[in-house]
């Protein structure tokens, strides 16, 4: 039971983090047709970022100025890089946002160094919120946890209750007749992808101190940021949203499930361990397996569903 | 009277024919003739001895060129991009190390000359396995697909020992088969030279291919996907088949990787190796056959011969990458096409003052560039490896401002003057091609 909370409260807080960056990847893949590749590596961004605000400021204010900087990046990239780009097709776009990410994981190795930087919890969230069954739950999670519900109540009311919102769900599917209107659909995209690099910039800001702060992290969490919106479904924030939290979950829980394969069957009798390919697939611990898992979700869902969990159309 | 020319006229076809195929051949010999004259131009007279670390270079680049063909089938050819095409390298590799190895105990006795067509089968087998499912879509979805493809590996790998050996690898020993020609494969010249016959196979195949009835379904499908459905093809079965034989000759590099280095760990099927793939084919351009040739030849001696002097080769193929796809997304055999419609009018002369102006400034940005990249990884990570900065024969003293305005005021001073420069060549160029008229457009 202990176990099973525990994991549950660690594994929503991970698919919220995993949400806040697949929600703007999804909203620019969705709208813009571009596979911005370089998502993971701007939140990698809003991590550094906010270390340094964090050590002239406040970690405070590197909670606000961090994400700005990021959106500020994104609009960069989408101006002077992607519009540029587009003339040449998505291909040309999806290639170009590939190249960033050598190149940003090059300059964050350039600037700050190969080593973990010691980007830690504020001290203010530093004490134990509650214990559950004898293990302490920080209080820094229930900030993650606060921050990234905060996020997904404002998208969501700025998506459904204002003006710049109704003409984004627009665009997502209609992006010619919304032009055809007479909004100006590249400013549009441009407010998107810079509101998605400031969400992947945000989640670096509380995920970073969270998990370790290196030239790494993106690398760590790009590929599976891509299953999640691939198995969410193009166009829909819904299915990207089960989608984190799926993922989340099954990754954690997959951490602390002991037993495998083979385990299952033991109870009937059958022994399928061996010294063989086969033996070891069955006989590896399902944690250990856990980093496999979203892959062959993700395969799994292509093949019944190939447009994802809920998406609406094909790419 | 007619019958009696028949013969000579029959004979003249043939002469003719013998010629065409001359010279479609001779490209290939002379890039044959090269490959093979390569290393005795590094040849070291003095200890009488080959020069190990260009046969090593020129090793890399035949597996390049074959794995980076073998990605331009996709990625040129088809219009799909994979991300995930170390997969197929990768496997070809793990296998051939443990057909070696199994050879070894006398349970597979296949000749070394043959084992990257081994090789090449076992990529084809996990192509026909993933490329059942990643063919299913198109475009970006697909890329997606092989990316995840590509992860999953790279993330099995380290994760079984059976097959994949975990972090340390598959060791072999390529001396562990027989060979056909006799020959016993213990200099790295002989597998050199074992790498480019194979190159040359792969490489004529794919070209082969390119003609066939499947190659030009193939280029249809890319060109007009639904056009190519209206008349009867089933696109997925199309982009399926080109996916199984592209995943075929992926694995021969990977066989050939095996071969030479004697070891696979997963840095032969990861993420790092795909993106390679892809920054040659663009690099050197997807249009053409011989871009990814190119391409490979370039990226495999800028990756020896930069890392030898900076560690920051990355950046450098990366920005190289995103100013190709920004201002030349047709790669370096797209700008050279581009002047065949002048050369053909004899007015490539009228490009060399244009481009003379655009050297100095071109110059000045990349060393404003190099020198930027330079002293920034200098300061962190140069300096913790107790390196000492030395740009030119010159080593200013970074802490302090001037070093870094010289260069600012390089790469800015540069950077405007090219862009003013470019311009110009605009221009010119505009004016050449309308003066060529629409013959010149071809």
């Amino acid at each position: 039971m202990q176990i099973l909370l525990g994991s549950l409260l660690n594994g929503l807080i991970y698919g919220m983090l995993l949400f806040m960056l697949a929600s703007g990847l999804t909203l620019i893949f969705s709208m813009m047709g571009v596979l911005n590749f370089a998502h993971a590596s701007i939140y990698m961004l809003g991590a550094y970022f906010a270390y340094d605000v964090s050590r002239y400021i406040s970690f405070w204010a590197g909670l606000i100025i961090a994400p700005l900087a990021c959106g500020l990046i994104g609009a960069a990239i989408e101006v002077w890089g992607l519009r540029r780009c587009h003339r040449s097709g998505h291909a040309a776009e999806l290639l170009f946002t590939f190249g960033l990410v050598f190149i940003i994981q090059r300059l964050v190795m350039m600037v700050w160094g190969t080593l973990p930087v010691p980007y830690q919890v504020p001290g203010s969230l530093n004490f134990t919120l509650f214990a559950l069954y004898g293990q302490n739950f920080p209080a820094y999670r229930g900030f993650m946890l606060l921050v990234s519900a905060g996020m997904l109540l404002t998208t969501w009311l700025v998506l459904k209750k204002t003006r710049i919102g109704l003409i984004i769900q627009a665009a997502l599917t209609h992006p010619n007749m919304v032009a055809a209107l007479g909004h100006d659909v590249p400013l549009v995209f441009t407010i998107v992808f810079a509101g998605g690099c400031a969400l992947a910039g945000l989640a670096g800001v509380i995920g970073g101190n969270y998990f370790t702060t290196d030239s790494g992290m993106a690398d760590a969490l790009g590929p599976i940021v891509f299953v999640v919106v691939v198995f969410g479904g193009l166009g829909s924030l819904v299915g990207c949203f089960i989608a984190s939290i799926t993922m989340g979950l099954v990754q954690t829980f997959a951490v602390t499930a002991n037993g495998s394969i083979s385990s299952l069957f033991a109870p009937l009798g059958f022994d399928l361990g061996g010294d063989t390919l086969l033996g070891e697939i069955l006989t590896l611990p399902i944690a250990r397996i856990g980093p496999l898992l979203p892959y062959i979700l993700m395969i799994l869902i292509l093949f019944f569903r190939p447009r994802g969990l809920m998406g609406t159309r094909d790419a | 009277m007619s019958d009696a020319t028949r013969p000579r006229d029959s004979a003249l076809i043939a002469n003719r024919r013998r010629f065409q195929g001359l010279r479609a051949a001779s490209p290939w010999l002379a890039v044959l003739a090269v490959a093979v004259l390569l290393p005795w131009l590094f040849y070291d007279y003095a200890h009488g001895r080959q020069n190990s670390f260009m046969i090593s270079m020129f090793s890399q680049m035949g597996m390049m060129v074959i794995f980076a063909l073998a990605f331009n089938m996709l990625m040129g050819e088809a219009g799909l991009m994979s991300f995930g095409h170390a997969a197929f390298f990768g496997f070809g590799g793990y296998c051939v190390a443990h057909f070696l190895n199994a050879a070894a105990e006398g349970d597979f006795p296949v000749p070394l000359e043959l084992m990257p067509l081994a090789a090449g089968l076992s990529g084809l087998a996990l192509a026909i396995v993933f490329g059942s499912l990643a063919t299913k879509q198109r475009s970006t979805a697909f890329a997606m697909i092989t990316f995840g493809i590509g992860q999953l590996m790279a993330t099995a790998a380290l994760m079984f020992q059976h097959f994949f050996g975990g972090e340390s690898g598959v060791s072999t020993d390529r001396q562990s088969t027989y060979s056909l020609l006799g020959i016993d494969y213990a200099q790295g010249l002989e597998v050199y030279y074992l790498i480019v016959a194979w190159a040359l196979i792969a490489a004529l195949g794919m070209h082969y291919l390119t003609g066939t009835p499947l190659g030009r379904m193939v280029n249809a499908c890319r060109d007009n996907h639904e056009r190519a459905q209206f008349m009867g093809y089933n696109p997925r079965m199309v982009r399926f088949l080109q996916f199984a034989l592209s995943g075929f000759f992926a694995g021969t590099g990977g066989g050939l990787y095996a071969i030479t280095y004697e070891i696979v760990t997963y840095d032969a099927v990861n993420l790092p190796l795909s993106g390679n793939a892809l920054l040659m084919a663009y690099i050197g351009g997807v249009g053409t056959f011989t871009g990814p040739v190119l391409g490979a030849v370039l990226i495999t001696a800028m990756q020896s011969g930069v890392s030898l002097m900076s560690n920051s080769w990355v950046i450098y193929v990366g920005t190289l990458f995103i100013v190709m796809v920004t201002f030349a997304p047709a790669g370096l055999t797209g700008i050279i096409k581009a002047h065949a419609p002048l050369a053909r009018a004899g007015r490539l002369g009228r490009l060399v003052v244009p481009y003379l102006r655009l050297t100095t400034p071109g110059l000045m940005v990349v060393l404003g560039f190099v020198c930027l990249v330079e002293m920034l990884s200098f300061l962190t990570i140069g300096a913790a490896e107790g390196k000492k900065f030395n740009v030119l024969g010159l080593s200013p003293d970074l802490h302090a401002s001037p070093p870094w305005l010289i260069v600012a005021a390089c790469l800015s001073i540069g950077a405007i003057w090219l862009r003013r420069e470019a311009r110009l060549f605009h221009r010119v160029w505009d004016t050449l091609m309308a003066d060529l008229g629409p013959a010149g457009n071809r």
